[in-house]
């Protein structure tokens, strides 16, 4: 029957006029809006939910949210498939999908449960003494069989189609959790003044209000936290988050929230985001996140239907579902007894076992009052019902609690226990905090505090309402003191609620006589009592190794239901108290949190920025194919009609040695360099000297790192006597800035000089090949190109259609060529008319692969040589080394491993069969035949194809290189299983004496 | 992220800024005689301390001003920040 355990009274936060219909496995239901799929599942009568992540036995729900161990579902299908969500956490919304995970075929029928029977061999540690050898059988055996056995949900092989955000917030005071004390501190210190952002995890604000019956004021406790919220909200100062949940607390009080902005909506509008990351950078953060029930070890409490009774309670109040018809209450405390009285208002009668002797708490004197029947030194030894609990095997304890003396067998239909409560430490842990223990609790609160953050409520310890809403007022407005000056003080109100007696320090129940089943203590990991004594047995005595050794509390769970019982039984079995045992690191994520929201609308084409040159369009309408160079698009080459890429180059890169060519080079970085003390600072900065360099000229530089290694190449010429314009290549051009902003501003502050990057603000267009001269003179009439007009490192400004430019006679291919630069707005311009007027001369567009060709060809050193390993010595920049005067990295130079004869150094490589293309990282070596370790003579860095001479031909760094040339080696590359015999020639192929860029 | 303050701009998240390790190595002065292991020590050679570290931070993604700051390594305290011509209110 649908929805037979649903409460009698209406009173929760359903709305029992909206139908939702869902499905579970395959079947259709119906819930309510305000459901959360696990309370729907339960108003269906369904606790099955899952296998355990270990075992395979099957599992139901333990709690209510966030601490939920078992109860993951894997939710929707195809692209958004989304494996292992807590199905308390999950809003009923119309056509839901849910399905089990870790089962096959179904959650009835389990395969993998046969782990069950053999749990002897799943021990702690199980899979460290198994899987440890033979080494070879761990890819192909050991992990897949541990993959598929230990599997939890299937993520998706599609991409995900959501959407999803980042937020940056910056607040005064950033409250978590909106039970009594979150909304005491909200109000508090929004009410003086503060900027807050209250952050709620659930859909509902109000916490343990929502399922308490106190009194505040004189509102019941549900009436006062409405009340507050609907103050809070009509403050300005004030952000309210529901479902958000903070999950991370950083350095310096950044804190990461994560809100479910549309996954409770039917159709949300396209441009919702599903998830939103919020980092909140808050001046303080109040941590008012409650506690969570702690559950008892009995033998098989892992059973569907077995559940903390806080959840049961939060079922009844806020969902309107029944766990069950025939509960049985087990407790150590005094807080069960409200759920107790829940059921009874719902003419449900509980069986109730205390493992106290008694108690005269005003709760368990109003059950006592109604006649019921409490047993009193009384506990659970074991369970019995394979899909869902049948029966219980109870009885009375011994003096000492560590025995029963009697056993009796009494039928149940769900067991809600209660081991007293945890504050929810896991923000001020993770905060820095040093927490520390609390007797009167027996659970760990904050203490030290590192960072600007404090507990109070439930999560500080303070277990009643008086002292929650006396904190949470006090410490929201001291806090909102410290940001504001109106000091506006927020009266506590008064307050009432029943007055509890002490717990009993009990949480693992006595084995019944003779049998061992498991009792757990972490549900999501399967870890049993006995897995704690057999890592104790072992020898593993710190806490952090047993941790890890039986996983308990680890993973997503991070010990919410675990960590205090798992302590408690380390404590006893080693006979100490719990602090001297000590506590496990907390760390974030507090919940699991989905990669998408971490990714954000950082994805694809968005993963970083692009950089376009003004020219790009031109490239992409004329068929190039781009290439990322750091940030920016550069065309790679220019196909026609069926060409590949090897035609494509080999045909661009002739083209310049033959007639003209044409090259985007605005990615290049461009520094302006301005001050007095300007040609200072280039020639303490390059390797050779500048403070001779006359207006109007350029000059190639090298600079180094102070370690001696060549860090930059480029090209700077001078503007005017205290203005130069640097030129970088594209990949070190914001190192280079940086680098030199760091001499200028940290060790030569008195260098009256100032650097400032104009990459963006110029379009550099390369002209190259022996029509250039021809072609630019056609285009700039006016001005004297000819070789003594303007000679190699030459420049000259002159003007076009209105539009200031600038030629350098500069040359990375080798040939006569230029380099116009105008503004960035008017590079495409420019680059039209350019080729307009080349089409007489053949003029062809050139990308970065015909350009690397023609710099091979020549021997000029790029980025694969200058690898941060060269120095100058090494890429044959030997004759740029001032011996006059230093400069930054001098000193290293002279250092014996820099000056060292048998040093790797640039040569050229060139086939000897004339048609093999050496692959670039190639090794050389002398003999290919020898057996390995082959001694390693250097490295392939650069390799093309020589329009020249028609063969391939590659730049090398052998060791001793010089004397190497006219050597036959081998160039071996064993990922592509080739050796290819070689002859070592000169790395400057063609035109080794430059003539064609002074001609 | 830390929250580190430029001197030049005010509070700003850690990823706007890039590190630059001890601002208290004094590179040797150009031109000077130096022995190699005076010269590895300043090229090479860092402490590595666990606690109070003065240390150089470059205002990238801002002003693109270096500046120095106090911070401790173990805790990510930053005690102050100040420009590389002052000196620390500590
Ligand atoms: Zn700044």
């Amino acid at each position: 029957m649908s929805n037979a355990y649903r409460t009698k009274n209406s009173t929760g936060l359903i709305n029992k006029n909206k139908k939702i219909n869902f499905s579970f496995n395959g079947h259709t239901y119906h819930g309510y809006e305000g459901d959360t799929l696990a309370s729907a599942l339960i108003s269906n009568g369904i606790h099955l939910i899952g296998r355990s992540f270990k075992y395979h036995r099957p599992r139901g729900f333990l709690g209510v949210g966030v601490e939920e161990p078992n109860a993951m579902v894997q939710l929707h299908e195809g692209n958004k498939s989304e494996p292992n969500i807590m199905a308390t956490e999950v809003e009923l919304v119309e056509g839901l999908k849910a399905k089990s995970q870790n089962c096959w075929p179904s959650v009835q029928f389990d395969i993998g449960e046969v782990n069950n029977l053999l749990n002897r061999f799943f021990p702690a540690g199980f899979y460290y003494k198994t899987f440890m050898w033979p080494k070879s059988f761990w890819m192909k055996i050991y992990e897949p069989f541990i993959r598929k056995a230990a599997g939890m949900g299937v993520a998706p092989l599609q991409p995900d189609p959501d959407r999803y955000e980042h937020n940056y917030e910056h607040c005064d005071v950033l409250i978590v959790g909106s039970g009594p004390s979150g909304l005491a501190s909200a109000l508090a210190a929004a009410k003086n003044g503060a900027r807050v952002i209250l952050a709620e995890d659930k859909a509902n604000f109000g916490g343990s209000l929502l399922t308490d019956e106190v009194t505040i004021g004189n509102m019941s406790g549900k009436e006062w936290a409405n009340d507050t919220v609907a103050q809070l909200k009509s403050l300005p100062n004030v952000i309210m988050k529901k479902r958000s949940q903070v999950f991370g607390y950083y350095d310096h009080n950044m804190t990461v929230m994560i809100e479910r902005v549309s996954d409770h909506q039917e159709n949300p509008s396209k441009y919702t985001p599903r998830q939103r990351l919020h980092y909140i950078r808050a001046g303080e953060v109040i941590v008012s996140t409650g506690s969570i029930e702690r559950p008892i070890s009995f033998g098989n409490n892992d059973r569907p239907g077995i559940l903390l009774a806080s959840a049961a309670k939060e079922y009844m109040k806020v969902y309107e579902t029944l766990v069950g018809k025939k509960p049985i209450i087990f407790t150590n405390n005094d807080t069960a007894y409200s759920t107790a009285l829940e059921f009874l208002k719902n003419d449900i009668v509980p069986v109730i076992l205390d493992t106290r002797n008694n108690s005269n708490g005003e709760l368990v004197k109003e059950v006592k009052q109604k006649g019921i029947n409490i047993r009193f030194n009384s506990g659970i030894a074991d369970t019995k019902g394979h899909l869902k609990i049948k029966s219980a095997v109870i009885g009375e304890l011994d003096k000492d609690k560590e025995n029963f003396t009697s056993l009796e067998s009494i039928d149940c239909d769900c067991i809600c226990m209660s081991g007293g409560w945890t504050p929810t430490v896991h923000l001020s842990s993770q905060a820095g905090n040093k927490l520390k223990f609390n007797e009167e609790i027996d659970a760990f609160v904050p203490d030290k505090k590192r960072q600007r953050e404090s507990a109070v409520g439930a999560a500080n310890g303070s277990f009643t309402l008086n002292q929650s809403l006396a904190e949470g007022f006090q410490v929201g407005f001291d806090l909102s003191n410290k940001f504001t000056d109106n000091n506006i003080e927020t009266n506590t109100p008064n307050s009432k609620e029943p007055k509890y007696e002490k717990h009993e320090r009990l949480w693992c129940m006595p084995l019944p006589q003779g049998k061992k089943p498991k009792r757990f203590i972490d549900f999501q990991n399967d870890v049993a009592v006995s897995d704690v004594e057999l890592a104790i047995r072992e020898g593993f005595r710190s806490i952090e190794h047993v941790k890890r050794y039986t996983t308990l509390g680890m993973a997503g769970d991070q010990g919410k239901t675990s960590n205090l019982n798992g302590l408690q039984y380390v404590s006893n079995i080693e006979k100490k108290i719990v602090p001297e045992v000590g506590h496990t690191t907390f760390r974030p994520p507090y919940t699991p949190v989905t990669i998408g929201a971490i990714v954000g609308r950082e994805v694809g084409n968005h993963y970083l920025p692009t950089r376009k040159s003004p020219i790009h369009n031109w490239h992409e309408e004329n068929n190039a194919v781009f290439v990322a160079a750091g940030l920016w698009q550069r065309p790679r080459y220019y196909p026609k009609e069926s060409e590949n890429m090897n035609d494509a180059v080999n045909r661009e890169a002739a083209n310049v040695r033959k007639n003209v060519g044409i090259c985007d080079v605005t990615t290049l970085g461009k520094i302006d360099i301005k001050g007095p003390d300007a040609p200072e600072f280039l020639n303490r900065v390059y390797t050779n000297a500048w403070l001779k360099l006359p207006v109007g000229k350029a000059r190639y530089g090298v600079m180094l790192r102070e370690d001696g290694m060549v860090f930059d190449d480029g090209t700077t010429s001078r503007l005017s006597e205290n203005h130069f314009h640097m030129t970088t290549t594209t990949a070190q051009a914001a190192n280079v800035l940086s680098h030199l902003e760091y001499y200028l501003q940290v060790v030569w502050p008195e260098l009256d000089v100032n650097v400032l990057s104009t990459t963006e603000q110029w379009s550099g267009i390369a002209v190259a090949g022996p029509k250039s001269r021809e072609l630019l003179s056609k285009l700039f009439p006016n001005i004297d190109l000819s070789n003594e007009g303007l000679p190699f490192m030459g420049l000259v400004d002159t003007n076009i259609d209105g539009i200031f430019t600038r030629i350098y006679r500069i040359s990375f291919s080798g040939e006569l060529a230029y380099e116009v630069n105008v503004e960035s707005n008017f590079g495409l311009h420019m680059w039209k008319k350019i080729m307009d007027e080349g089409k007489a001369f053949n003029i062809e567009p050139y990308g970065t692969e015909a350009l690397s060709t023609l710099r091979i060809e020549m021997g000029h050193v790029a980025g694969a040589e200058l690898d941060g390993r060269a120095v100058p010595f090494d890429v044959g920049l030997n004759g740029m080394v001032s011996k006059k005067k230093d400069f930054i990295g001098k000193r290293s130079l002279s250092k014996e491993a820099f000056t060292s004869e048998d040093r790797q150094t640039i040569v050229g490589l060139v086939p000897l069969d004339k048609r093999t293309k050496i692959p670039e990282g190639s090794h050389i070596v002398e003999n290919d035949k020898v057996a390995s370790p082959v001694p390693k003579l250097g490295h392939v860095s650069s390799s093309c194809w020589s329009v020249e001479y028609n063969n391939p031909f590659s730049i090398a760094i052998i060791k001793d290189g010089k004397n190497k040339i006219g050597k036959n080696l081998f160039a071996v590359s064993p990922l592509k299983d080739i050796s290819i015999p070689v002859e070592v020639v000169s790395s400057h192929y063609v035109d080794p004496d430059g003539e064609r860029v002074r001609s | 992220m830390l929250e580190i303050k430029c001197p030049y701009c005010g509070k700003r998240s850690q990823n706007e800024f890039s590190y630059g390790g001890d601002a208290t190595v004094k590179r040797p002065t150009l031109g000077e005689e130096i022995s190699t292991e005076d010269w590895d020590n300043f090229v090479y050679f860092r402490d590595n301390p666990r606690g109070k570290h003065t240390e150089l931070w470059h205002h990238v993604s801002g002003c693109r001003q270096w500046f120095k700051a106090s911070r401790d390594t173990a805790t990510h305290e930053i005690f102050d920040t100040c420009k590389m011509n002052e000196a620390f209110n500590e």
